[in-house]
């Protein structure tokens, strides 16, 4: 019985599993290769010219920058202001709270794709078309950031009152007890809306491709599409190559912390 | 340390004594306002005023390149109702979720009460379940569009077992049947971490207590498990539609809507009319489309949940 468990566990895990392994093993394959059958789990001669070509084929090392610090500032931008909506809505009584956290839920009901052709005019208009703004101030004040206001509220209201008013007792004024008391409780929340928000901002493709033109300029998703030969046709090795330092860094880097991740999701789950 | 209410009382009283305007509930609503301001501001500038300028540009012609408008009423509207892909890409809308939703949440509960087993090393098993939701969207859809070309490795398996694949991608039913099988293993995960969640939550005396009056393994599942999740199943199943019909980058590298229109979607459509054609207006009438469509699955969820949930998690 457990045998036929773990038998169907590991057949049901091959094609989660396979497709990393086997972009990761290609990336140092040589082109013959990687079309060779059957596929080889580990190559037979190690080639790591296509992580060369990856960078002489597109400005890439810029390209990575633009999606990490791009990630980065709407992580952090994310965390702050949901924070912060997040305690005022649900510790903080003042008149027409109700009124106003639909108004931001609405959010939740819209998909940034509807919005996606009057947004794009809106930054036709101030010239901000071709430059990183879309992409960091929409997701840090828009319909993205809802989701993160909406989990840092559930959390908020579960925490015991008697803190705060121990904390006010203690001299602490409003500020000083969301910063001090109640934010340092939140972490575990604050990391679920971190990695969330990381993922969401590393992964956006539609609006990259509708709002930049510049190589340069371009995040990484949309980079990878581009390692084309000059018939079109994909150069697998260095797009698979190009993938693997796309993917693996971030991969590491959760699975390492993925306790964290998955409680915090699983919790903040079952809340909202 | 025990604050008694008047205690607190005096504090705030002493505190109005000294800010006669001030007070502690005044200044309470100063800060509530400064704290939602980020948010309520950006929710109105980038998603409620585009909302209505959606609806606006929905009648206009609009010429981006000379940057003029013009009104023209319902004449997108009809344009809409008479466009002969209309048809073909609200079927490809309506199988994709279909097919999304009910794969990924069966397989989903599946994997979690796998996992659920008193077993050593589901930890690892989860992790591995889960690891593709990790994987950066584009690379992972990169890998299975070589996987699944015609000399693929997926074919090169079904070849190794004596039968001969499709060329995936290039048929009208296969295209379809790979987007969704790749964007589940993609993303089932999270359903999956989230049921495990719900599963673990179910008190096992009450599994106890109908074994011993004879109910069986299905038995079990269906009058027990299910409705204690059902709150879960409700949750997961509005993510995963909302979700679905979202998923744009994994059509785009896959097949971009083809063969045909087989796997053109209402949001690829949406994407090739406004920014491929710069047919704005329509884009926006397409984009009107999208949003009654979400809108009325979500309501419809709602309703459901007063009929079929089991208890108000």
């Amino acid at each position: 019985m457990k045998l036929a468990l773990y038998a169907l566990l590991c057949v049901l895990c091959v094609p989660f599993v396979f497709p990393t392994w086997w972009m990761v093993t290609s990336s140092v394959k040589p082109m013959s290769e990687i079309l060779a059958f059957p596929p080889k789990l580990l190559p037979q001669t190690w080639d790591f010219s296509s992580y060369r070509q990856v960078f002489e084929i597109q400005p890439f090392a810029q390209q990575y920058f633009n999606s990490l610090y791009i990630a980065a500032v709407v992580t952090a931008g994310t965390m702050a202001v949901a924070a912060l909506a997040g305690y005022a809505f649900a510790r903080i009584r003042f008149p027409g709270q109700n009124v106003l956290f639909v108004v931001v839920l609405t959010g939740l009901l819209i998909p940034s794709e509807v919005t996606i052709v009057p947004l794009f005019q809106m930054f036709h208009t101030l010239g901000l078309t071709n430059t990183h703004w879309p992409l960091i101030v929409v997701p840090i004040l828009g319909a993205p950031s809802v989701l993160a206001t909406f989990i840092m509220r559930q959390f908020f209201i579960s925490l015991p009152g008697e803190l705060e008013e121990a904390a006010r007792v203690d001299g602490l004024g409003r500020f000083g007890t969301f910063y001090r008391v109640a934010l340092p409780l939140a972490r575990p929340a604050l990391g679920a809306v971190a990695i969330f928000t990381f993922l969401h901002s590393w992964n956006l493709y539609l609006e990259p491709i509708v709002y930049l033109s510049s190589p340069e300029l371009f995040t990484l998703p949309q980079a990878l599409t581009q390692f084309v030969d000059l018939y079109g046709g994909p150069m697998w090795n260095v797009q698979l190559a190009a993938a693997t330092m796309t993917a693996l860094p971030i991969l590491v880097v959760f699975v390492l912390a993925q306790r964290q991740f998955i409680e915090g999701l699983a919790h903040t789950g079952l809340k909202g | 340390m025990v604050v008694t209410e008047a205690e607190t009382r005096a504090v705030a009283e002493r505190a109005a004594a000294r800010r006669p305007f001030w007070t502690i509930r005044r200044r309470d609503y100063l800060v509530g306002y400064l704290f939602i301001t980020p948010q309520l501001a950006g929710s109105v500038v980038f998603v409620l005023l585009p909302l209505v300028l959606v609806g606006w540009y929905s009648m206009q012609e609009w010429n981006v390149l000379a940057g003029t408008f013009e009104f023209t009423g319902a004449e997108n509207y009809a344009k809409l109702a008479a466009d002969a892909n209309l048809r073909s890409v609200l079927a490809a809308t309506g199988i994709f979720s279909a097919g999304l939703v009910a794969l990924n949440l069966t397989l989903a509960l599946l994997l979690a009460i796998l996992l659920n087993q008193r077993l050593r090393g589901t930890t690892l098993f989860r992790t591995l379940f889960f690891s593709p939701v990790l994987v950066s969207l584009v690379a992972w859809t990169i890998v299975w569009k070589f996987l699944l070309q015609a000399e693929g490795g997926i074919n090169g398996v079904l070849g190794a077992a004596g039968i001969d694949g499709p060329n995936w991608l290039r048929g009208e039913a296969t295209a379809m049947l790979s987007v969704i099988v790749v964007q589940v293993i993609k993303n089932v995960g999270l359903n999956m971490v989230l049921f495990l969640a719900a599963l673990q939550g179910v008190p096992a005396q009450l599994y106890e207590a109908a074994k011993m009056d004879g109910a069986g393994a299905w038995t079990r599942f269906r009058r027990i498990t299910v409705p204690l999740i059902s709150p879960t199943i409700l949750l997961t199943s509005i993510i995963t539609v909302v979700g679905s019909l979202q998923v744009f980058a994994q059509i785009a590298v896959l097949t971009q809507g083809g063969p045909g229109t087989s796997t053109t979607v209402l949001i690829y459509y949406l994407y090739q009319q406004a920014f491929q054609f710069h047919h704005f207006g329509y884009g926006a009438t397409i984009s009107v489309l999208l949003f009654l469509i979400v809108a009325a699955l979500t309501l419809l969820q709602w309703r459901l949940r007063r009929k079929w949930v089991f208890n108000e998690a």
